[in-house]
């Protein structure tokens, strides 16, 4: 049932070759919550115009990371560049599209006024403003529900309205946190064609899952576990590497690794 | 600072109303309603409830305006909007001054219905114009979005933030002359009158009730008013915080 990403990339596994520079940089990347260090030195960099996905266990750091990328996360240290200048500049605001994990817009707007507004902050002029809205809503397959409150939409179709705002003004990295949660299997296969579709036009699309089948749709991977980096590459180099017919085999595979690891040391 | 991205937020804020009618509703009767209670209450004492009637005329706007704007604000960080908005092009000032335009328009209607139907039905008496009294409902309303918007931060849920209210708002109308002249009370309570930004509200609509022309003290007392509410909204802007833990 996965469908292969329609052009596997070259090998973006080696950040220190030739080529494009990267649209994410992390060197040594560090985020603390509370008094817990939620990120430990996470070294990484996401290849311009792929889809990368972010893999990990439930309170592993994924959305935690998400946030340092586009700059709403406080007390991050070490290196974080994003389209080459530091995570959070104010230049970045209209490049950068985000989805936060919950759905977050106005429950008491219909899903095409949240659009009209988010687009108006965007800054897309009002000229254009319909026919951009319009194009994001049927990217995500909503033209049906334009007129619903936002509140009345079931969990799926608000989240899709929630992505839908990302969509808005082609952005050139997007930033989504498990966006295809709670999404029919039609469903997440229309909005991964058009995560590939975006890709191949020169998008770059960094992507929250903890659905593994999810990972082979994605170009390289970042797997991230208890706010560590425990691999970053192709799916098809973690499976070889791991010797497993999966990703979900490979990742268990480098979790039980880690953990024996960790209980020789003590 | 931008005028497109500012007045964008002022129709969303209008939008959401337009979706709520029975917020609104609310918003534009309890006041007449009450105004109309008070009128009942003074029956046999007329001069009272012009004095009353006048300083409720100010009050009202405050503490409404107060208590929609602190619920609408603590939504939109609870709901992860104005986490995304903060992650988008949009500067704090649009964001305020939005919220301050919307909710100060919406204070206009309620602040013109009650001042109509206190003086073409209720027959308050008051020396001055009715436009001066507009003018000083407008300047609470403004206050109380500042002071709702300032206190939202420091709420983490719907209720702690109607909490706010008792412990904000309260003090202010038991200091604020409405029950006892100023000047009589204790020295302490006096002076810590004249530091709520209430209490001009309400001098500033006595001085409406008994001067036919605005008076220097009107003038200063809207002055203040205008000036705590914009430094409070400047408060408010400080605690919107692009990054958060
Ligand atoms: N506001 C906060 N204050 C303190 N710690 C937090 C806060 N939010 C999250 N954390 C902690 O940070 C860690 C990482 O959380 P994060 O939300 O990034 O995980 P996640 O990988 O996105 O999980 P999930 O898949 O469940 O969404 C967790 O241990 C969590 O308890
Ligand atoms: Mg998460």
């Amino acid at each position: 049932m996965n469908k292969p990403p329609p052009q596997p990339p070259p090998d973006p596994a080696e950040p220190t070759g030739p080529g494009p520079d990267p649209a994410v940089h992390a060197r040594g990347l560090t985020v603390v919550r509370g008094t817990r260090r939620v990120l430990d030195a996470l070294s990484f960099d996401v290849a311009p115009g792929t889809v990368t996905g972010l893999l990990g266990p439930s309170g592993s750091g994924k959305s935690t990371l998400i946030r340092a990328i586009v700059g709403t996360q406080a007390k991050v240290t070490g290196t974080l560049d994003v389209l080459g200048s530091p995570a959070g500049s104010a230049g970045l605001r209209s490049r950068v599209g985000y989805v936060t994990q919950a759905p977050s817009v106005y429950g008491d707007l219909s899903a095409r006024q949240n659009l009209d507004y988010y687009a108006a902050v965007l800054g897309i002029p009002r000229s254009r403003r319909a026919a951009a809205v319009t194009q994001a809503l049927t990217d995500v397959d909503l033209t049906s529900h334009a007129d619903d409150l936002a509140g009345n939409l079931s969990g799926g179709q608000a989240s899709r309205v929630s992505l839908a705002v990302a969509l808005l003004g082609a952005p050139e990295l997007l930033v989504l946190d498990e966006p295809t949660v709670g999404l029919d299997p039609v469903l997440r296969r229309d909005l991964w064609d058009l995560f590939h579709r975006l890709a191949a036009h020169g998008t770059t699309l960094l992507i929250s899952s903890h659905v593994m089948d999810e990972a082979d749709r994605c170009a390289h991977l970042l797997l991230v576990r208890d706010g560590t980096l425990l691999a970053a590459d192709t799916p098809r180099a973690l499976r070889e590497q791991t010797g497993s017919d999966t990703v979900e085999e490979a990742f268990l595979a480098l979790v039980d690794a880690a953990r024996a690891a960790e209980d020789s040391t003590p | 600072m931008n005028a497109s991205r500012t007045l964008a937020t002022a129709r969303r804020v209008l939008r959401q109303l337009g979706h709520d009618p029975r917020t609104i509703a609310l918003l534009l009767l309890v006041p007449i309603l009450l105004l109309v209670l008070l009128y009942y209450v003074f029956d046999a004492d007329r001069r009272a409830f012009d004095s009353i009637g006048a300083s409720l005329l100010g009050i009202f706007p405050l503490v409404t305006m107060f208590l929609v704007t602190s619920i609408a604000t603590l939504r939109e960080r609870t709901s992860g909007t104005l986490e995304r908005l903060l992650s988008m092009p949009l500067g704090k000032g649009d964001l305020i001054v939005g919220y301050a335009l919307a909710f100060g328009l919406l204070a206009v209607v309620q602040a013109a219905l009650a001042t109509g139907v206190a003086i073409w039905f209720l027959d308050l008496d008051i020396a001055g114009s009715p436009w001066l009294l507009l003018l000083v409902a407008l300047l609470d309303a403004l206050l109380g979005t500042a002071l709702g918007l300032f206190v939202s931060a420091f709420a983490a849920s719907e209720f702690q933030v109607v909490q706010f209210m008792p412990a904000m708002i309260f003090p202010q109308i038991l200091l604020c002359g409405l029950f006892a002249p100023r000047g009589s009370m204790q020295p302490v309570l006096e002076g810590i009158s004249n530091v709520l930004p209430m209490s001009y509200a309400v001098d500033g609509m006595t001085e409406v009730l008994h001067h036919s022309e605005a008076t220097g003290d009107f003038v200063r007392d809207i002055g203040v008013v205008a000036g705590s509410a914009l430094l409070v909204l400047a408060l408010g802007a400080a605690t919107l915080r692009r990054r958060t833990a």
